[in-house]
């Protein structure tokens, strides 16, 4: 049975560890609420941009978009959001299987990384790290989604690369977050929703005409996506880091609990050891 | 006409800018100035450097530095989604001025990108013209 000392050491180390993760859990906590009122405050704008891009590409004839046809590239870009700390679980792993499982050939991905954690591992596993944005998921700013989606849409155009997807993950709740891979370019008309009968029945003009248009929503779409997906990712990423210290502090507390529990034993075997050396040592005297 | 009004919507990214019913907005186009009624035709555009002029139904006018974006005008309701927009009282007077001296460097040097450098020195005189 290991000493008295050992186990009060181990006790002590353990207790500190789990003020750590304590307060590492609340403050998470104080970052996942701004971070989710943030993506509250997005979500407007995105949803309308999103119904007017669906209504274009619903009502254009012009199918010939750069934007809608596969430019013949066989590269893939990928945006790959994750966090530039750790100890928050499984939430950097998931979003790097997400772009691993593709099955993509390692050196036909461009990654832009967001986030030191994922660049990091998708560098050691082989894949081509094109930029490095990672600055941005600290405090995400509109400007740094224009700039890098700007980055990405000319290397679109000059037909470098012929798709874009972005990995992030998604925010569903405090509790559950999920690591998701979207395609960005080209769109796919099938896959946008249809729209209700209400609104297809008004006749749109366009100002300039609608391909036109499209040259310029299509940009502030992609970048209003990546922003949108930056606020997620950071809510989801306090989600995931609350989750994980709280399950840490839980572990401790359990520990904590069969530490002292030892210790205890171990103070009473040695004090019974103790009172039968003190009778036998009489008992020889006497 | 001046009991008649609609919904106007101005969002940005981060916020709703403005959510009230007016009777008149004007604001810059790529095609050019326009001017909303109730009733308008309905139309999407892509907005210009410009200041927007929201007519309340009190009469009071309100005037917004809208800088990128577009609008999507309805019958009776306009949504204007902008990247940037500005109340007067938010002008950074001295940045736009900044702003200004860089984009006119930019374009006299012929340094780069002239159409953004172009947008930056709309935008730049735009903020000082409200903003004064």
């Amino acid at each position: 049975m290991a000493s008295m000392r050992d186990i009060k050491r181990r006790q002590i180390s353990v207790t500190s560890t789990q003020q750590i993760t304590k307060a590492m859990k609340l403050v998470a906590t104080v970052k996942l609420q701004k971070a989710k009122a943030r993506a509250e405050r997005n979500k407007p704008y995105f949803n309308t941009l999103y119904k007017t891009i669906c209504s274009i590409l619903t009502k254009t004839e012009y199918m010939e978009h750069p934007y809608l046809v596969a430019n013949g590239s066989n590269r893939k870009a990928m945006i790959v959001i994750t966090s530039n700390k750790g100890l928050a679980g499984g939430y950097n792993s998931n979003v790097v299987k997400e772009v691993t499982g593709t099955g993509f050939p390692v050196r036909d991905v461009d990654i832009y990384a967001v986030g030191r954690k994922g660049a990091e591992t998708l560098a050691r596993k082989g894949y081509p790290i094109i930029e490095d944005d990672s600055e941005a998921i600290n405090e995400p700013l509109y400007k740094d989604a224009i700039d890098i989606s700007k980055r990405v849409l000319e290397s679109y155009s000059r037909g470098e690369v012929g798709e874009i997807y972005m990995a992030y993950t998604n925010f569903k709740n405090t509790v559950s977050q999920e690591a998701r891979l979207l395609k960005l370019l080209p769109l796919n008309i099938e896959e946008l929703p249809k729209e209700d009968e209400n609104d297809s029945m008004v006749m749109m003009n366009y100002e300039p005409e609608a391909d036109d248009a499209l040259d310029i929503l299509v940009p502030k779409y992609i970048s209003n996506l990546l922003y949108g997906a930056f606020v997620e990712a950071l809510a989801s990423e306090n989600g995931a880091r609350m989750q994980a210290m709280d399950s840490a502090t839980t572990n401790a507390d359990n520990m904590i609990a069969d530490l002292s529990l030892k210790y205890n034993r171990a103070r009473q075997a040695s004090i019974t050891q103790e009172l039968t050396e003190i009778i036998a040592g009489s008992e020889a005297i006497s | 006409m001046a009991d008649k009004t609609f919904r106007l919507r101005i969002i940005a990214p981060d916020r709703i800018f403005f959510e009230d019913d007016v009777t008149f907005v004007e604001f810059r186009t790529m095609e050019g100035d326009i001017g909303v009624y109730p009733g308008h035709i309905s139309l999407t555009s892509v907005i210009e450097p410009g200041i927007a002029k929201i007519h309340m139904p009190s009469g009071e006018i309100k005037e917004a530095a809208l800088l990128n974006g577009f609008s999507e005008v309805l019958a009776d309701r306009v949504t204007i989604l902008a990247e940037a927009v500005e109340w007067p009282e938010e002008i950074d007077v001295s940045r736009a001025k900044e702003a200004q001296i860089r984009a006119e460097r930019r374009i006299r040097d012929e340094d780069g990108d002239i159409d953004r450098a172009e947008l930056a020195l709309k935008r730049s005189l735009v903020r000082q013209r409200l903003a004064r």
